[in-house]
């Protein structure tokens, strides 16, 4: 067991923004408010997977909703312990151990200040390795675990018990309510017990982004050794160098498609290249040449600041660098691609992992 | 009507006449004074005396002034500031000034509270305010805050509330200066709220630059309207300019690379402006700069202000060249404004970039004695590698393969080549060293929104209608001539993560000051 202080949040922030393949919000706003609570109550422990005990009760809390909402509507330290205390009193025993339901973008940050705030351990893990943008897209749901009692709250002081049959209807049910209480809430979903949480969780996952983060805020200028230490440690690779030189973005079932074409510079100078993303980054191509697939993960990073850049914030002219890396083995199942693989997503081809896509292209850099 | 613009820089300042088809008349550059108004009334003084226009022939003043940027970042002349933040229960964890320089806070915050209200993002009230809240607050800042800050959750979407509040504060305080967050800033709230604050903050220093720039003109006799320049290379009235001075803030580089294109006559180019020390490169896109997609850090603060898309790169006139084992180095370090003292064409020691072009006779023609013992070999080897650098920074700035125009300014533009690869020509208009200055003349006026729609009532194209409506309606209030006004960007980017339909939406309209065509 380890402390969160606020140095810790720093790097956690750029690490998770990485991890976020360009979606689950900019975690700006989750990284002031877990500084902020942990001036507040103190630092947060960090628990490891193995340090769990079997009966200890595990619960994700996380945010749901717009990030452009939760920029301007900044969620209150009540808001997001919640769903927490509305979950203890259904259950009726308390909380042991919260857990981020995705390392992607603010959500990884959001436990961190109910931790703080209840006084209670973070574990080291997550549900996704990733950001993905629906509720049921986590290993728990891949691993055959039910989401209900699933507890929701807003800033206004509404809570909410559902109890939705499967995790897609809990997906469903919890996007409406959360239109309702103004575009975003709070979520608890998926509470289990360490010994099961133990065999679906991916582990290590919160280190993962405090060391993203340190290699990335050490990076500097045109080197990119910070970027390459990282490549290295996530065992992933570079796909291309370039400038942004169009973004088509549209609305669609409440998620924003598009897609944006990058003219190669320096070495990947003459090419061209296409990143397509719902929310997330889900799919990059070289002319018509798969480079990298969901559940794979492609990260956007500016290409002088080493610093990650969320799909939002992708703008016309933009020096980028474009890097991907191999997803947690638990979505390369059958039923994690049927989840979170392109076709999920309405691509009309079929998953290839990241590695045997970059051993065809001969770029492979470990 | 004649133009007069006005640029306060940090070294010097510039004063530009424009005839009344926008052709430059006469420019002048005095040094920058303490007394700010000083250096800008000798400027005027300067530039009517010797071009020999009737002051009465003079109708619109610019000025353009770094005086706000410069207040914040050196953290002097600042008003304390009361903020009052409109969003209870919400917002609550992350109170206003969380994440500042404590320095600037310590200069700025009278106090600061959170009172209950706000909206939501389709303009659904979250809670009521509560008259109480605000009153109390007053009477706590009450003969400590000399401006007062309020921005409210989802203000940009409706703005009723921040506006009740303001009326409250008035009740209580009296007449103080109230900057309100809609007014300023987009979608974001602890960015708006920051910009705000700043606003509040720059009220008194604002106020002198804008009586200065005023008082000089009416020393000197000229009865014309008074403008002032924003980071988008538009205009404010008097009136604005003295609500909002955080406006002003990076109005140079825009005014620089607006000037430039004035002078060549371009609308969509690359201009590199060249100084002793670095080269700063823009993209000048329909008339306007390129705007660089990162918020701004104006001393150590996040607001969402944007400001041009500049990359600037470590070669200037003064760069150092070093030669080591047969590898040449070309800077970063320069000698700077001494270049007139240390380079070796001024007789000084140390080889710059200065020193290589004047030796392969592309610059200072009286001079080449000085570097004529420097291998010609060499020289052009520099060169070369000079010349990539500029082409790499040039091409990173480009959006497309295509080739563009060059238009050059700064006084340190000597060390460019004339034939630049992604290049269609390189162009160095007159009077390039008074870009700024131009620049402020020309300004247009804008007007600006940014808000979200939800499209369960409305269209998509309602909303977009509604949104250019507002925006010229905001250029009509800036000074716009209605029948001139035109929408010059539309920006709609879909809310993530929300099935609800909602749409943010960005507008900008331009128009004319109601005079002198540009074409």
């Amino acid at each position: 067991m380890r402390l969160i202080n606020e140095e810790t949040i720093e790097k956690i922030a750029v690490g998770a923004a990485v991890l976020g393949t360009g979606g689950g919000g900019d975690p700006y706003i989750g990284k002031l408010m877990a500084k902020e609570a942990i001036r507040k109550y103190g630092p947060v422990r960090l628990l490891s997977v193995d340090e769990l005990k079997d009966d200890q009760l595990v619960v994700p809390v996380s945010g749901m909703g717009a990030p452009t909402v939760t920029i301007e509507k900044i969620p209150s330290e009540n808001e997001v312990t919640a769903p927490l205390e509305a979950l203890e009193k259904v259950l009726g025993r308390k909380v042991d151990v919260v857990m981020p339901i995705e390392v992607g973008g603010i959500n990884s940050l959001f436990p961190i200040i109910a931790a703080a705030k209840k006084g209670l351990p973070i574990l080291d893990a997550d549900a996704m390795g990733r950001a993905f943008p629906e509720a049921q897209m986590v290993t728990f749901h891949l691993d055959g675990f039910k989401p209900s009692p699933v507890t929701m709250a807003d800033d206004k002081g509404n809570t909410v018990v559902i109890y939705p049959k499967d995790g897609v209807w809990s997906e469903r049910l919890a996007r409406v309510l959360t239109i309702e209480m103004g575009g975003s809430s709070s979520v608890c979903d998926y509470s289990l017990v360490g010994s099961d949480i133990k065999t679906s969780v991916i582990p290590h996952t919160l280190t993962l982004a405090e060391k993203i983060g340190e290699y990335l805020l050490d990076h500097k200028g045109k080197e990119q050794t910070g970027i390459q230490k990282m490549i290295e440690e996530l065992k992933g690779y570079r796909l291309f160098e370039g400038k942004i030189t169009d973004i088509d973005r549209r609305l669609s079932g409440g998620f924003t498609r598009g897609s944006a074409s990058f003219e190669g510079i320096r070495d990947d100078h003459g090419r061209m290249f296409t990143v397509f993303f719902q929310n997330e980054h889900l799919v990059a191509k070289e002319g018509d040449r798969l480079l990298c697939s969901t559940p794979d993960l492609i990260a956007v990073l500016d290409a002088e600041t080493g610093l990650p850049i969320t799909t939002e914030r992708m703008k016309y002219g933009a020096r980028v660098l474009v890097v991907a890396f191999p997803c947690h083995e638990k979505w390369r199942t059958r039923k994690g691609i049927e989840t979170a693989g392109p076709r999920y997503f309405g691509y009309d081809f079929d998953y290839k992992s990241v590695d045997e896509l970059q051993k065809e292209r001969g770029t492979c850099i470990d | 009507m004649y133009r007069l613009g006005v640029d306060v820089g940090g070294t010097n300042t510039d004063a530009a006449l424009l005839d009344p088809y926008l052709r430059v008349v006469h420019t002048v550059k005095v040094p920058t004074t303490t007394v700010v108004e000083d250096g800008i009334y000798q400027a005027i003084a300067k530039v009517v005396k010797e071009s020999e226009i009737e002051k009465s022939n003079i109708g619109y003043a610019m000025l353009g002034t770094t005086h706000c940027t410069n207040a914040i970042v050196e953290r002097k002349r600042l008003n304390k500031v009361g903020v009052i933040r409109i969003g209870k229960p919400a917002t609550t964890s992350i109170p206003p000034f969380t994440d500042w320089p404590q320095d600037l806070r310590g200069e700025i915050e009278a106090g600061s509270m959170i009172v209950s209200g706000g909206y939501e993002f389709d303009g659904r009230l979250i809670s009521q305010l509560n008259r109480e809240e605000v009153s109390r607050f007053c009477r706590e800042i009450k003969g400590t805050a000399e401006s007062i800050a309020i921005s409210g959750v989802f203000a940009p979407v409706n703005k009723e509330q921040e506006q009740v509040v303001a009326m409250w504060v008035r009740e209580e305080l009296g007449d103080i200066p109230i900057s309100l967050s809609h007014e300023i800033g987009s979608i974001g709230l602890l960015e708006r709220e920051n910009a705000t604050i700043l606003n509040a903050a720059l009220m008194t220093t604002g106020k002198a630059v804008i009586n200065g720039f005023s008082k000089a003109l009416k020393d000197i006799g000229i009865e014309a309207e008074m403008f002032f320049s924003q980071n988008d290379g538009t205009l404010m009235n008097k009136t604005y300019a003295l609500r909002y001075p955080i406006l002003t803030m990076g109005c140079g580089p825009t005014n620089s690379i607006r000037g430039s294109a004035h002078l060549s006559g371009l609308k969509d180019a690359i201009v590199l402006d060249v100084g002793g020390t670095t080269s700063d490169i823009g993209v000048l896109a329909k008339g306007f700069p390129r705007q660089s997609s990162l918020s701004v850090n104006i001393g150590g603060v996040n607001t969402n202000f944007r400001m041009p898309d500049i990359l600037s790169i470590g070669l200037g006139g003064g760069t150092r060249i070093y030669e080591i084992n047969e590898n040449i180095t070309v800077g970063p370090d320069s000698v700077g404004y001494e270049i007139t003292k240390d380079s070796l064409i001024f007789g000084g020691e140390v080889l710059t970039a200065s020193d290589i072009v004047t030796r392969l006779g592309y610059a200072f023609f009286d001079r080449t004695e000085q570097v004529k013992h420097l291998s010609e070999e060499f020289c052009n080897r520099v060169f070369e590698k000079m010349t990539e650098m500029l082409e790499d920074a040039i091409d990173q700035m480009k959006t497309s393969s295509k080739e563009v125009p060059l238009i050059l300014s700064g006084g340190g533009s000597i060390i460019v080549s004339t034939s630049l690869k992604g290049v269609s020509e390189v162009i160095r208009p007159p009077h390039y060293d008074a870009a700024n200055a131009i620049g402020a003349a020309l300004g247009q006026v804008s007007g600006e929104i940014e808000r979200i729609y939800s499209l369960s009532q409305m269209s998509r194209e309602q909303a977009i209608q509604d949104a250019r409506k507002l925006a010229a309606e905001e250029a009509m209030k800036a000074g716009a001539d209605v029948n001139t006004i035109s929408i010059v960007s539309v920006e709609d980017i879909p809310l993530a993560y929300l099935p609800g339909n909602a749409l943010l939406i960005q507008v900008k309209a331009v128009g004319d000051l109601g005079i002198n065509k540009e074409e």
